[in-house]
């Protein structure tokens, strides 16, 4: 435990702390410390308003939102999962093959064995898992870097998705499965012009952002930290309050919540409490930012980067379930450039190249910047030609930022 | 002599939040070698980053004299045009490639774009000469120690017609001999006409070869001293460093010694690569609880190479050897073990092996023991936060808060941080490998203190050091070791520099005959 002891003194010098300052610096300096999130949930806001106004009110439609999330779904899972890999400063190339493979693997299962389909999704998801400790062990153990291992890995999974299907598409699969994808939170309770159940997760969802920000805020105080001043904190409230309450109504406006979102929550919550206030991972952030360091610390390094990877195996089949479910069919095709989708969401989303650094929120944030680009240049009417070019340079732009804004504020 | 060939008048540096350098002044004279002291933090390397163009002109407040015309240094290469190189404490030289191609990095002898090697090769040959480094130029820079790299560095600077060279801490990584061997150029290359800065923490080197010193704290120029013929006053540059008197910078203690806690037998590492180098030859010491022990010896010793391989393995591989705590063999095959055990180890290298920079102060310091703060796996990050600010007073880092990235300290805070990360994990035995390397007088004071209050709480505590006088201040037994072995067990009371010096150097070669080889290097098959 903390010890007590008679440090000399020494006059305090100009690093000591001050407890005095402006409301401007204390704001800059919590925004500091996230300028890359800030940034970008201020640029997928931007992003949301323009594109609104280019579609004339089309993006914003229930319909839409629906859609958006649902096309989106399977690149936020795979974006979780690398978020994770490239903090323990890694990559994974492999996970749109995977993905393939897994979709594939279940069409096999379900369509020409006639599994049951929760059997054949358990049974993918542990394809998963054992295709990222396949991957995990040679890099974990061996040491063979992970770009070269899942460079191979991509080749591997997709030709076994080519085997297994012999270049054909199988389908359809049970109802039951498809609703992964393209099911909704069922209806109950009396007629209102709303989705029941919609908009009391929606409520619940808010109850529980509010307290906890309270609670935080109150612990902070507690531990005598600095506080953002209550005016900008209830402006904070505010802001959470108006975009959860806005998002309920849209959605419990059309059919309600969609299942893939659930999943989306699920994941979200679970994987960023994990990486905040786990020790595996502590340990993911302490491997990047300075392995060797981490070792010396008693970090099993090698169990923790070989984890990671059995994780993104598992979110690899699952997005490779939600994708194929959507589909309605496991094809040869299914996955291709997935894993790119999934990179550029992270790094857009606030990962580090060198590792160390990224939050799984900030994943979510980049793959849905990602998402609303390639969905409101749909709308708009631009071709992929063109939306592939755009979203290269605001990948570009994104991570020129950060590098500009670190070196401003590290020199 | 003639007038300052240097003179930077009213420098004033600001960083958002922080005044860096207030109204600095200083006056290099023509051909002698000039001094800087001060604190970590006190602006030094500030100041040097200025002069030489890493901060551009623009970026600051002031002028710069350079033989007598004011210069706009807008980068580095302007400021190396103008004869002006600095040489970092990290040396800036790449590991694959040979020394010529070092020496002539951004500066090759080339025709269009094409390299003449025979002019490299020979160019770089008359460096070496000069610097008195004995080396083919074509040898790898990995493949020397880290005395000849810094002796590369200055053929680098000596190709690129140097008029005035900075070395910031040119010693740290050295050891004695290598230092002498150093030193003894700069008053050569003094009487070749080129002035020189030398940023230093050591007194002693400053008394040797230095002519004027200027004293940095806090930003400020506090004053500039001439060295005269009968050496230099101590007491008033230390005491211009800190502002305060440092008359006890050992703390007295009155040591409670138990029982024999933690002890090493016939310890002996081969080189990770080379295996039929022995790093470390039948080591064998012991440590009793409440007792600061002490391993003296000079660089290539087998002093971290040791306790790293005690400690989990993480260096060489070991072929033979105990360890027992409390009398009792126990593993320490990976680190977790040795933690597990009892045993921590402070590593000599805070920045690549002791913190992730890029990480706040809080959860560096809990890495070790996470299991702590942490119920079924799950950190309670407030209980984190209450240990790491208790560790933020009693150890006085200073820094804004526990959330501060440790990458932003100075060298004393960060070696207080990784201190704390290892008291925190509640060890028996601290093995504190070059626990005040690179740091302040006054960030030192501190940490002998915290070193003697471990040792008071009944820790059995072993400190690797190079400086002996810090040893001696420290220690109530101090081990010699040269060449891998342990060659001398010294009680406090019969110890001083000269008798440890002898037992560091001894060896079955004849080493004084040749110096060459007792630079660290001892790799015949």
């Amino acid at each position: 435990m903390a010890q007590t002891q008679t440090t000399p003194k020494t006059p305090p010098g100009p690093a000591a702390p001050a407890r005095t300052r402006s409301t401007g610096t204390v704001l800059a300096e919590a925004l500091r410390g996230n300028v890359r999130q800030y940034g970008m949930l201020v640029a997928l806001a931007l992003i949301v308003v323009l594109f609104q106004i280019w579609t004339d009110g089309t993006l914003l439609k229930p319909l839409n939102i629906t859609n958006l999330i649902q096309q989106n779904g399977y690149i936020l899972i795979l974006a979780i999962g690398m978020m994770i890999v490239i903090i323990a400063g890694h990559i994974d190339l492999s996970v749109g093959s995977l993905a393939a493979f897994v979709g594939a693997a279940a069409a096999v299962m379900m369509v020409k064995h006639d599994l049951p389909w929760p059997l054949a999704l358990a049974f993918a998801l542990l394809i998963g898992a054992v295709a990222g400790a396949w991957q995990g062990f040679w890099i974990a153990y061996i040491g063979i870097p992970s770009f070269i291992v899942t460079l191979a890995g991509m080749l591997l999974f997709r030709g076994g998705t080519q085997i297994l299907l012999q270049g054909q598409s199988i389908a359809p699969f049970p109802k039951g499965f498809q609703k992964i994808s393209s099911g909704f939170l069922p209806e109950v309770g009396p007629h209102t012009n709303y989705h029941n159940l919609t908009l009391l997760l929606g409520l619940g969802v808010l109850a529980v952002a509010v307290l906890q920000e309270v609670r935080g805020r109150r612990q902070a105080a507690s531990y005598g930290l600095e506080l953002l001043p209550v005016g900008f904190f209830l402006a904070k409230l505010a802001a959470i309050t108006a975009a959860v309450l806005v998002f309920t109504l849209l959605l419990a406006s059309y059919h309600g919540a969609p299942i893939v979102l659930l999943i989306l929550g699920a994941l979200l919550v679970g994987f960023g409490y994990l990486m905040r206030n786990s020790i595996i991972g502590r340990h993911t952030y302490a491997i990047g930012g300075n392995e060797p360091a981490a070792k010396l610390s008693g970090v099993k390094s090698k169990r923790v980067v070989f984890l990671a990877f059995v994780n993104m195996g598992v979110l690899a089949a699952l997005a490779g379930l939600v994708f194929a479910a959507r589909l309605n069919a496991g094809t040869p095709q299914a996955g291709i450039n997935f894993e790119l989708e999934a990179i550029a969401a992270a790094f857009i989303g606030g990962a580090s190249a060198s590792g160390g650094v990224g939050t799984v929120l900030g994943a979510i944030i980049g793959g849905l910047v990602l998402g609303v680009l390639n969905n409101g240049m749909s709308l708009v009417g631009v071709g992929t030609d063109y939306q592939q070019v755009i979203k290269g340079l605001v990948l570009l732009a994104a991570v020129g930022f950060d590098v500009y804004n670190k070196r401003k504020v590290g020199s | 002599m003639a007038g300052p060939v240097l003179e930077m008048r009213s420098i004033t540096k600001t960083f958002p939040g922080v005044k860096a350098l207030s109204d600095v002044n200083l006056s290099v004279a023509a051909g002698e070698i000039h001094a800087i002291c001060g604190e970590n933090g006190a602006g030094k390397s500030t100041l040097m980053k200025v002069l030489s163009g890493v901060y551009p002109h623009g970026s600051y407040e002031g002028e710069i004299l350079f033989e007598g015309e004011p210069c706009r240094f807008k980068d580095i290469r302007a400021s190396e045009q103008r004869g002006i190189v600095i040489i970092h404490q990290e040396l800036a030289l790449v590991p694959y490639l040979s020394i010529a191609e070092n020496i002539f990095l951004g500066n090759e002898h080339a025709r269009r774009g094409i390299i003449s090697w025979h002019r490299t090769l020979t160019h770089a040959a008359a460096l070496l000469k000069r610097v008195g480094l004995h080396e083919n130029p074509q040898t790898r820079i990995a493949d020397i120690g880290v005395g000849k790299q810094q002796l590369v560095e200055i053929a680098k600077a000596l190709a690129k017609e140097v008029k005035l060279l900075i070395l910031d801490e040119p010693t740290a990584a050295l050891n004695d001999e290598d230092s002498r061997k150093l030193l003894d150029l700069m008053l050569e290359l003094k009487a070749q006409g080129i002035s020189c800065i030398i940023i230093s923490h050591k007194l002693n080197e400053i008394a040797r070869v230095a002519d004027s010193v200027t004293v940095l704290r806090d930003g400020r120029t506090i004053e500039t001293i001439p060295v005269g013929a009968d050496g230099i006053a101590e007491d008033r540059i230390i005491r211009g460093m800190v502002g305060r008197d440092l008359e006890h910078r050992y703390p007295e203690r009155t040591p409670e010694i138990g029982e024999t806690v933690f002890a090493v037998e016939d310890w002996t590492v081969q080189h990770p690569i080379d295996h039929h180098r022995k790093v470390v030859d039948g080591a064998s010491l012991t440590v009793r609880a409440g007792e600061i022990v002490g391993i003296a010896g000079l660089m290539g010793a087998g002093r971290t190479e040791l306790a790293m391989s005690v400690f989990g393995r993480s260096y060489g591989r070991c072929t033979g050897g105990r360890v027992l705590v409390h009398g009792r063999e126990v593993s320490t095959r990976t680190v977790p073990q040795a933690i597990g055990h009892g045993i921590a180890y402070v590593t000599e290298d805070r920045k690549h092996l002791g913190l992730n920079l890029i990480d706040d102060i809080s959860r560096n310091i809990t890495l070790s023991a996470l299991g702590k703060v942490a119920r079924r796996g799950w950190v309670d990050r407030h209980e984190e936060t209450k240990v790491a600010e208790s560790y933020r007073a009693s150890m006085n880092i200073k820094a804004p808060s526990v959330f501060a990235e440790t990458g932003k300290l100075s060298g004393g805070n960060q070696q207080k941080v990784v201190l704390s990360k290892w008291i925190f994990a509640g060890p028996e035995v601290l093995i504190l490998d070059e626990p005040t390397r690179g740091i302040d007088i006054g960030a030192k004071a501190e940490i002998y203190q915290v070193i003697a209050d471990l040792a008071a709480q009944g820790k059995a505590v072993l400190v690797i050091s190079s400086e002996l006088p810090e040893l001696l201040g420290l220690c109530d037994r101090i081990y010699t070791m040269a060449e891998g072995r342990i060659t001398g067990e010294v009680a406090r009371a019969d110890a001083d520099q000269e008798s440890l010096m002898r037992l560091m150097t001894v060896s079955a070669a004849p080493q004084t005959a040749a110096p060459q080889t007792a630079v660290s290097r001892p790799e015949q098959v």
